[in-house]
């Protein structure tokens, strides 16, 4: 007999609205999701792509994460860096390299970073603004190098050196300041690490270390916390409590491993 | 009022040396009425995974639900006992799949895997996930549980140790909270044994 669950066949699932739609129009207010609140940056240099992120996440005021990251996976050729709700930038760019997953298995063929982007600027165009997912592609394909920005509406830029977040006007002004056709690749790190390094101190949504994502022909390198500007000093004292100290009501233990103890030794000849 | 202020709740997860704890407090309101003084808000998923929920207590139950229906047929499917990491995923995938008209609720969720290894993550109310290293927290005494964790929290600590620490960050940081506390319990997640305990706590 088959059982008599069903469980969501997947995509959104709109049965809470009504309800939470009630609990708001009596006074209730929705709670904030994760935000990036972020810099994200892209250039293209002499041989390919530079990407680059903070790692910053926030919850209005608080930060959530210190060392999140935001950099992700399309393609092993292609790589996106994501703004706004954290969770949308993270489902969204998960679902479009699951795709172009299946796409490259479809056609026998490297994936195309255009490919990526249209999958991209459809899915966030249907939403209408929505998955606010703010979005810098990068890659290099058969075409060449390539950076695309995308925003959460659906429309798409394409662009020599892009910023996006919080943190854009902060770096866009050391990019339009240090960036220049066929720039060599450390150069282009180095840039990119200045214009990152800007969001991270004088944009708030902003912080903690440097993620750089250097995509070449038939390379990748992704410079997880290339630079770390901000570590935490180290701890002169600690806070530990003796043993004891909380008082406890009432203790239960629930073994996972049987103690058995075992026979006694043979110890005839 | 927020809706994740409506019931009131305190939780927090820590990491240890081959260990994890999980506490929460044990309050139920209704704003500012207290219902009930002992109100479960961590729920063992499997062996060496647990998960607590912060947040609007209808959901809380809810939530409890599914995940148990899940990690269940997920063992009769797959013959074997699901992993944190992968049971973090699937929360992860429940609630984002709510993206426009969530769950209120803020899960944590900690064990150790198969290789013991220990293993925590928190998330928002759309399954953005947090994969923290030393601690994570949720519920109205949130930003006090960030003040007291960032302070008492070090890496290593033994069982006993990591007990002692998370309950008091967990119990110092209710008392600062009028909506969490009455009553606390912490969990402490070893390769061979759970530790329940429950908190002597302020009852006001």
């Amino acid at each position: 007999m088959a059982a008599r669950i069903d469980l969501p066949a997947g995509g959104f699932s709109f049965d809470l609205a009504k309800r939470n739609a009630a609990l708001e129009a009596q006074g209730a207010t929705a709670p904030k999701a994760t935000k990036t609140g972020t810099t994200i940056v892209g250039l293209v240099f002499k041989d390919g792509i530079v990407l680059g992120a903070d790692t910053r996440a926030t919850e209005g005021p608080i930060v959530a994460d210190k060392n999140c990251e935001k950099i992700h996976y399309i393609a092993p050729n292609i790589y996106c860096c994501g703004a706004g709700t954290a969770a949308d930038t993270e489902f969204t760019t998960h679902m479009i390299s699951s795709k172009m997953d299946l796409h490259r298995l479809t056609t026998g063929r490297d994936s195309r970073v255009v490919t990526a982007m249209t999958l991209l600027k459809q899915y966030l165009f249907r939403y209408q603004g929505h998955i606010s997912a703010a979005l810098v592609l990068g890659g290099f394909d058969v075409t060449g190098p390539h950076l695309y920005t995308i925003y959460p509406h659906g429309s798409t830029d394409k662009l020599p050196y892009v910023t996006m977040g919080s943190g854009s006007l902060a770096a866009m002004s050391v990019f339009e300041a240090g960036w220049s056709r066929d720039m060599e690749r450390q150069a282009a790190i180095d840039l990119v690490k200045d214009a990152i390094e800007a969001g991270i101190f004088n944009d708030l949504g902003s912080g903690s270390n440097v993620d750089v994502c250097v995509i070449e022909k038939n390379h990748v390198d992704y410079l997880r916390n290339y630079a770390r500007p901000n570590e935490r000093a180290q701890k002169e004292q600690q806070y530990r409590f003796a043993p004891g100290t909380t008082a406890v009501l009432k203790a239960s233990v629930r073994n996972l491993v049987d103690v058995v103890e075992g026979d006694a030794m043979d110890i005839t000849s | 009022m927020s809706i994740m202020e409506y019931n009131g709740a305190a939780v927090v997860a820590m990491v240890g040396k081959n260990c994890v704890a999980i506490g929460a407090d044990k309050r139920l309101g209704q704003q500012s009425l207290t219902v009930s003084t002992d109100f479960p808000k961590i729920f063992t998923m499997t062996d060496k995974t647990m998960i607590g929920l912060a947040g609007l207590a209808t959901d809380v139950l809810t939530l409890r639900d599914q995940f148990r229906l899940k990690t269940k047929l997920y063992q009769l499917e797959e013959n074997r006992v699901i992993e944190p990491q992968t049971f973090a995923n699937m929360v992860s995938s429940t609630l984002y799949s709510k993206r426009f008209g969530p769950y209120f609720i803020e899960p944590v969720v900690a064990g150790l895997d198969k290789h013991d290894k220990p293993f925590i993550c928190s998330m928002d109310t759309i399954g953005c996930i947090n994969f923290a290293k030393d601690f994570v927290v949720a519920g109205t005494a949130g930003g006090n549980l960030y003040g007291m964790c960032e302070s008492l929290w070090e890496p290593d600590l033994e069982p006993e140790d990591l007990f002692e620490t998370v309950s008091q960050a967990l119990l110092n940081a209710v008392d600062r909270n009028c909506l969490s506390g009455w009553g606390a319990v912490v969990h402490i997640i070893t390769p061979d044994k759970v530790v329940t305990r429950s908190l002597k706590a302020r009852m006001d």
